[in-house]
């Protein structure tokens, strides 16, 4: 029986992973792969508790977060697409829309 | 309609139309002016004609201000004293209107000029006729604001509207006395109708008023000596006596018939004219009666030592007339209202004279006013110069001129007011040998000698030539005028009229060693000498001026630096007063107004321009922000375990 705080750690670490990927890669496809580490963290979380807890309202969860991420890299792919025919590029530095 | 009313009416009608409408008339404005001042002069006359017989009466016009006490109404006073002075004022006011029609003829402002001289007309008459000191200080200010308009009717040449700015600033400080005059009258005497005034008089006799009590000090002086005296601070700015005085000659910038109007006959005259108005007042003010006389004294000896040496034409007759004026406040000061007003009336009539006369040289020579650029003038301009020798001769007190009449009365009444008025005496005679002098100083440099206006100029010959009818006509009527009006006033008693409105002295005629009779000797004496000293420097080829001046250098640059009062003023008040305004300017609106309102717009644009550069428009700076805020959020609840 694997203890409920290795899957928390387990939890935690890709999370940060995650979180440091998209703070620092500077390549939009790799920041989307990291956003989508950060969902699957959510998701180890949410299965660990559902089981611990023995309620299933969690493993119910994931399933909408699955669907929600599958729909968001659609979306997600496409804005870079469209971005990426307006820059010419994947480097985040590049995206400077918001500053005027 | 009252007659009264018209007087001042005719003029004021006049000025509207000719002011209103000036585009249309180019070139015509007398043709309305000239009528309506003629037709002035005319009700003046038959009102003055009738004065004699008919009782003084005041004419209600309109309620001005009227509220709690305070009761202000405009109203005509016509008296004896206001009669006489409407019928000079009149006089010389048409003459000159008719005048102007030649001197001015084809200058750009024609019509304008004469609005105004209308105008001043309406206020000089108004100012003459005013019941109460509140409608006087009005009509005060009217005259003032004339002689502005009119001194700046070139107001291309700078120093028309300089000589126009020193008058009008000038005679604010002396109106700014006036006003507290009338103020402190009100507190007083809770009216400021001459009605009302005058016979409350005496039971303010010892009233007495601290003027340091802002200071917390104690200075008790009689309250009707300061009233007094604040008044008599307008009449020192308006009749040009020291130390108000520059303004008069700088003000012969403004054409030549204004000069003889308003700065020779009308306006000067009206201090005068408001010291014998209140002459009530004035006797119940014995200290301030001291200094009216001492001023006037003063004022007759200092600008006549000034004339002796200018060269500009009119500024010799300038400094004449303040000359002749502070032998008025003088003997107002001693009490001699009457003998005042006399000669205010005498001069009024030969002062134009000499100014009109002057205009006509000046014209003559097409602009030219230097005295040591005249000369020989009698051959070409004969008329001009018979009369302008009847003005001299006037203004020198030779008899059976007007001039005589009147300044003899004023040393006779002098004379008979004992020690202070002998000692004023003294410094009149001394005057009157001046001003013998310096009167035919002018006329001899002007007609007589070398023909001094070919030398230099512009190139082309001068022709003098005599002035055209328009102007010549007032010469001559005013020359009799300057013959008759002294005569005519000894022969049918002006005093005696006079004494309705002006107590006569109380004079002692035993109070000095010389009589009556060998006073006027003394006065035809003095006249001839300073004539005879004038043809002796300047009737003939002599060097006597050049080696004076020579040998004498410090007395010789007083008299032509008008003894620096000028200068005096611009180091004490010009300048102070430039330095202030560039401190304010430099310093406290520069800097501190300034400071304060660019500071604010400095200080957020610099905090902008810190606060922008954390706008990357970089989404991960954004996001890791975020996330630093997320973890400081956590950890603070995670260590302190609240939020």
């Amino acid at each position: 029986m694997v203890p409920l705080s290795w899957y928390v750690t387990l939890s935690a670490l890709m999370f940060v992973t995650g979180l440091v990927g998209v703070l620092i890669r500077r390549n939009i496809v790799v920041v989307l792969l990291c956003i989508e580490i950060m969902l699957n963290a959510v998701n180890i979380n949410f299965v660990a508790f559902s089981d611990y807890l023995h309620l299933i309202d969690g493993q119910i969860f994931v399933f909408f977060v699955i669907t929600v991420a599958a729909a968001e890299v659609a979306i997600g792919l496409g804005i870079i697409i469209s971005l990426f025919r307006l820059k010419e590029s994947v480097n985040m530095d590049d995206y400077n829309l918001l500053k005027l | 309609m009252m007659p009264i009313l018209l007087i001042p009416l005719l003029p004021l009608v006049g000025f509207l139309i000719v002011g209103i409408f000036w585009p249309y008339f180019k070139g015509k404005g007398h043709y309305i002016a000239l009528p309506l001042v003629i037709g002035s002069w005319a009700i003046a006359t038959m009102e003055f004609f009738k004065s004699f017989t008919d009782p003084p009466q005041i004419t209600f016009v309109y309620d001005w201000i009227r509220s709690g006490h305070l009761d202000i109404g405009i109203s005509l006073q016509y008296d004896h004293l206001a009669a006489i002075m409407l019928f000079m004022v009149t006089t010389v006011a048409m003459l000159v209107h008719l005048y102007t029609v030649g001197y001015m003829h084809g200058d750009s402002g024609y019509d304008r000029f004469f609005s105004y001289i209308s105008l001043f007309t309406f206020s000089m008459i108004m100012l003459v006729l005013s019941d109460n000191l509140v409608e006087m200080f009005i009509f005060w200010e009217a005259v003032g604001l004339c002689s502005y308009l009119l001194i700046v009717h070139w107001y291309e040449r700078r120093p028309s509207w300089l000589a126009a700015n020193k008058a009008f600033i000038m005679n604010r400080v002396g109106d700014f006395g006036f006003l507290l005059g009338i103020f402190l009258t009100y507190t007083v005497f809770g009216s400021v109708r001459f009605a009302d005034i005058f016979p409350a008089v005496s039971a303010h006799l010892h009233q007495t008023v601290n003027i340091a009590s802002a200071f917390n000090g104690s200075v008790n002086i009689p309250v009707l000596d300061l009233i007094a005296l604040l008044l008599f601070l307008g009449a020192v700015g308006k009749s040009a006596q020291i130390p108000l005085h520059p303004w008069l000659p700088d003000a012969m910038e403004g054409p030549t018939p204004i000069s003889a109007l308003i700065h020779a006959a009308t306006m000067v005259t009206a201090g005068v004219f408001m010291i014998a108005r209140m002459n009530p007042l004035y006797n119940a003010a014995p200290m301030a009666l001291h200094v009216v006389a001492w001023t006037g004294a003063l004022t007759a000896i200092v600008a006549a030592t000034i004339a002796l040496t200018q060269p500009d034409i009119k500024k010799i007759i300038a400094y004449s007339t303040m000359s002749q004026l502070g032998y008025m406040v003088m003997v107002c000061g001693l009490g001699g209202y009457g003998a005042g007003i006399f000669h205010l009336l005498t001069h009024g009539a030969f002062k134009a004279l000499l100014f009109l006369g002057a205009g006509s040289v000046i014209h003559s020579l097409s602009g030219e006013q230097d005295v040591f650029r005249m000369g020989g003038l009698r051959k070409y301009v004969g008329l001009t110069f018979v009369t302008m020798l009847i003005g001299s001769l006037a203004l020198s007190g030779i008899p059976p001129f007007a001039g005589y009449y009147s300044k003899d009365l004023i040393l006779v009444t002098a004379y008979q007011q004992g020690p202070f008025g002998q000692m004023l005496w003294l410094i009149g005679v001394l005057t009157a040998v001046l001003t013998a002098f310096y009167s035919f100083r002018l006329l001899f440099l002007v007609f007589w000698g070398k023909e001094r206006f070919h030398s230099e100029g512009s190139g082309h010959a001068v022709h003098p030539h005599e002035s055209p009818l328009t102007m010549t006509i007032p010469l001559v009527l005013l020359s009799i005028a300057a013959i008759v009006a002294g005569w005519a006033g000894e022969h049918y008693g002006v005093l005696e009229y006079l004494a309705q409105e002006l107590p006569l002295p109380k004079g002692n005629p035993a109070a000095g060693s010389l009589s009556e009779d060998a006073l006027k000797g003394l006065s035809i004496a003095v006249g001839v000498f300073g004539i005879f000293v004038a043809w002796a420097f300047y009737g003939r080829a002599s060097t006597i001026p050049a080696t004076l001046a020579k040998g004498f250098p410090f007395f010789y640059k007083i008299s032509l630096f008008k003894w620096y009062f000028d200068e005096l003023y611009d180091l004490v008040f010009v300048r102070t007063s430039f330095l202030i305004g560039r401190l304010f300017w430099q310093e406290l609106d520069k800097g501190v107004i300034d400071g304060i309102v660019n500071g604010v717009a400095a200080f957020f644009r610099n905090s902008g321009l810190g606060l922008r550069r954390y706008q990357t428009g970089q989404l991960q700076n954004y996001a890791m922000v975020m996330a630093i805020g997320v973890f400081g959020l956590v950890a603070f609840y995670l260590v302190f375990n609240r939020l």
